[in-house]
């Protein structure tokens, strides 16, 4: 356990020493209250406020709720995480927030009751407080329960200032969340550490723990996305419950989420238009739709343009039949999304080039998802050794999967007949 | 060699040096030089970091039954300060300097010398010494296109069943007397001197940096209609103009050639054989290749201590003997740079 961090002005630490206040509450602001939040000056005019609205800014109490603080320096929200870090002394029953009370909760010694309530009229006064003095003889106990605030500053380009004080940032790293990715973001950084763990990031985890996600999934789903500890409960859950019903197996939503970590944060709308997109337009059957999107769920993420536009490719430009292009998208998903450039250099290669016929091709998907270089160099060194010969009809049948998806070695041993030292001398005279 | 894994410093120490690998074509250099970039410091990020750094923090601990001792028990425990942890800050190293010399635009291959960290003052002192690099380009008769390339536009097309060789090595050797005429022009030595015989001799001759492309060396190692392959030996040069040096080719023949092909074989001492390719590019091959161009550059060194030698006191017989103008004197003095070769430089500038 870390030690607790605690932010007091000088006044609250030698109230602290004198042992002489519990809880104060307030009925009406005064300037004493106003004094004594002198070190947190930005506080003062929402405290005069307090009156006519009561606005929930500084709540030491243990993470009851996360009040919402609309200034957006690190700094602020860093002292507010701190503050509600503070689960040592405040052990305060909450009050009706409904009055328009300013509660100023102050931590107390230890073995006095929690409720107790001092008016008004017997506050100490300001005057009567004696001056201390630095050789004054405390009991050790006392001694203990003082704590140096560190100097944390207001605000920072990065989260490792507030890590070891921030309970939440703590749990986050020792999940496996890269903080280090997190804070380039504009304002994930602000975002993380306004975030209270027992109220925010933990039921999130454990309703992604009940989708059926590893505990080692969750670091990097948070490092991707980092928005989910901020979206609704209720609506990630009817995304959920949504797919459910469009018969998606609990396993295969697990999957999904965690090779596209954005997809829960998407509406029902939104994924209901995309899965209607590729129902219609790839023209195959609920299951077969349903296994593409399991494969690849970032289909459902992204733009459906480059889609639209993969597709006329590959029916316009490269001239493949509806059935041969469904065939290809099932065995490979990744070709909807792929680079329009690279496919056509590629196409053109393997088609004009190598001389490789339509149908061969559509048997062979993943040639089109290969490196161009490698299909480039591998197949001028089988033609320099009279070996390039795609023709199943023909004997010494070289396939395209094996000329594209196997290791080097393998297959310089195995398809070319020579060795890796050959191959790459011939890479040199490319 | 020590059996514990090296940290990431040491292991970038080690990969501080000049290695050169092979630039497929089609790739423009700089994706060749990010990719190489990204290999290494992904394997320095990977090696073991040195111990998280530890704090020691106090614990108070509950003592016995509350309210019968008023003696707080203290623990002191020692904890890993997260804010060092790898999770918060990120990879140690985020760039590399990586450096590149002579640079082969996107349609040629070969090559390519590149440098990490310190070792970029040699690549510096190496990219503007005058060594000399060697090109295979492969032709092609019957067409000429706008950018001299099979890919550019077409613009004319001509028969070549008139080209044989001995009219090929003819104009090859016209060109390259035109290019031994501007060498000697663009090096800066007085025609009429001992001196530049001397250098002459010996190969010694070398352009300044200003100077248009020279060619020191240019034949033909295949034949045969349309396709031909020269090889050039040349300074200061550009892949564009070599292509266009085929382009020319062509012209000169009384037809029209296209270049299918430039490959650069040697960039000083840097040759084929050393260069890495694209699977090799990797820490521990570039490690090995950085090793063995150190081990070469020695014994160039060696070479070249024992032959400086010798010209050194060649050079001091001449004086001796040699006449009292004081042009040549003045020559003796200024042009001690010249006598040095091209590799030898590259060996004492980039030798640690």
């Amino acid at each position: 356990m870390f030690s607790p961090s605690m932010h007091f002005c000088q006044r609250c630490l030698r109230l602290l020493r004198r042992g002489m206040i519990s809880i104060i509450t307030i009925k009406h602001p005064t300037n004493y209250v106003a004094a004594l939040q002198q070190p947190l000056d930005y506080h003062k005019t929402s405290m005069r406020r307090m009156c006519s609205s009561f606005t929930p800014h500084l709540n030491l109490h243990s993470g009851q709720r996360s009040s919402k603080i609309s200034i957006g320096r690190l700094g602020v929200g860093a002292l507010r995480g701190l503050c509600e870090s503070v689960t040592q002394h405040g052990q305060v029953k909450q009050h009706d927030c409904e009055e328009p009370e300013a509660k100023m909760l102050i931590p107390h010694k230890q073995g006095q009751a929690p409720s107790r309530k001092v008016p008004l009229t017997t506050l100490v006064d300001l005057e009567d407080i004696p001056r201390l003095s630095a050789l004054e003889e405390i009991s050790d106990e006392e001694a203990v329960q003082i704590v140096v605030p560190h100097a944390l500053p207001p605000t920072s380009f990065s989260l490792g200032d507030y890590v070891d004080k921030s309970d939440t940032l703590t749990k986050l790293v020792q999940l496996g969340v890269e903080l280090w990715k997190l804070e380039q973001q504009r304002n994930v950084g602000s975002m993380l550490v306004r975030l209270d763990f027992q109220s925010d990031v933990a039921p999130r985890l454990l309703f992604l723990k009940d989708l059926g996600l590893q505990d080692g999934q969750l670091g990097s789903i948070i490092t991707t996305n980092p928005f989910i500890l901020t979206e609704r409960l209720d609506k990630l859950k009817a995304r959920v419950s949504y797919l459910k019903s469009k018969k998606f197996s609990t396993n295969s939503i697990a999957s999904m989420v965690s090779k596209a970590p954005y997809l829960l944060n998407f509406n029902v709308k939104r994924l209901d238009n995309r899965l209607g997109f590729y129902q219609d337009t790839l023209g195959l059957n609920p299951e077969k739709t349903r296994d593409i999107i399991t494969r690849l769920p970032r289909l459902l993420c992204g733009s459906l343009e480059p889609v639209k536009e993969n597709l006329k490719v590959y029916e316009l430009e490269f001239g493949f039949r509806t059935g041969e292009i469904q065939h290809m998208v099932t065995e490979v998903p990744k070709m909807l999304t792929a680079n329009k450039t690279k496919l056509s250099k590629i196409f053109d290669y393997i088609h004009n080039t190598m001389g490789i016929p339509h149908s061969l091709i559509a048997k062979f998907p993943q040639v089109l998802n290969a490196q161009f270089l490698r299909i480039k160099e591998r197949h001028l060194f089988l033609k320099y050794l009279g070996r390039a010969q795609y023709d199943p009809a023909e004997p010494n049948y070289v396939s395209l999967d094996r000329l594209v998806a196997l290791p080097d070695d393998v297959f310089c041993t195995s398809v070319a007949l020579a060795t890796v030292d050959d191959f790459e001398c011939f890479q040199k005279t490319l | 060699m020590s059996t514990k894994m090296s940290s990431p410093a040491r292991l970038y120490r080690k990969l501080e040096g000049l290695f050169s690998v092979f630039k497929p074509s089609g790739i423009h250099w700089k994706l060749v030089r990010d990719t190489i970039e990204a290999n290494l410091l992904k394997e320095i990020n990977a090696a073991p970091s040195p111990a998280p750094k530890l704090e020691v923090n106090f614990q108070a601990l509950p003592s016995g039954e509350s309210g019968t001792t008023k003696e707080l028990i203290m623990a002191a425990t020692q904890l890993p300060v997260l804010s060092a942890s790898p999770q918060v800050r990120g990879p140690r190293y985020r760039t590399l300097k990586v450096g590149v010399g002579h640079r082969l635009d996107a349609f040629s291959s070969g090559v390519l010398v590149l440098g990490v960290g310190q070792a970029n003052r040699a690549l510096a002192e190496f990219y503007s010494s005058p060594v000399t690099r060697d090109y295979t380009l492969e032709g092609e008769f019957g067409m000429a296109t706008d950018d001299f390339s099979y890919t550019g536009r077409i613009i004319e097309r001509t028969t070549f069943d008139h080209i044989t060789l001995e009219k090929l090595e003819k104009i090859l050797a016209m060109i390259q007397g035109g290019h031994q005429k501007a060498l000697i022009t663009y090096s800066g030595v007085d025609l009429q001197s001992q001196e530049a015989y001397e250098l002459a001799v010996h190969g010694m001759l070398q352009p300044h940096s200003k100077s248009p492309p020279i060619l020191t060396g240019l034949r033909c190692i295949h034949f045969q209609p349309p396709h031909f392959t020269l090889e050039a030996q040349c300074v200061n040069e550009t892949q564009r103009y070599l292509r266009k040096l085929i382009h020319e080719v062509g012209l000169e023949l009384r037809s029209s050639a296209v270049c299918r092909g430039v490959r650069r074989i040697r960039d000083g001492p840097f040759g084929l054989q050393e260069a890495l390719t694209r699977q090799h590019w990797t820490a521990s091959d570039i490690r090995r290749g950085i090793k063995v161009h150190r081990s070469m550059l020695k014994a160039f060194s060696k070479v070249s201590d024992s032959t400086r030698a010798e010209k050194a006191q060649s050079k001091q017989r001449y004086q001796k003997t040699g006449t009292a103008d004081d042009s040549t004197a003045n020559i003796t003095a200024t042009t001690p740079k010249h006598l040095h070769s091209a590799t030898e430089e590259a060996a004492e500038n980039v030798s640690p």
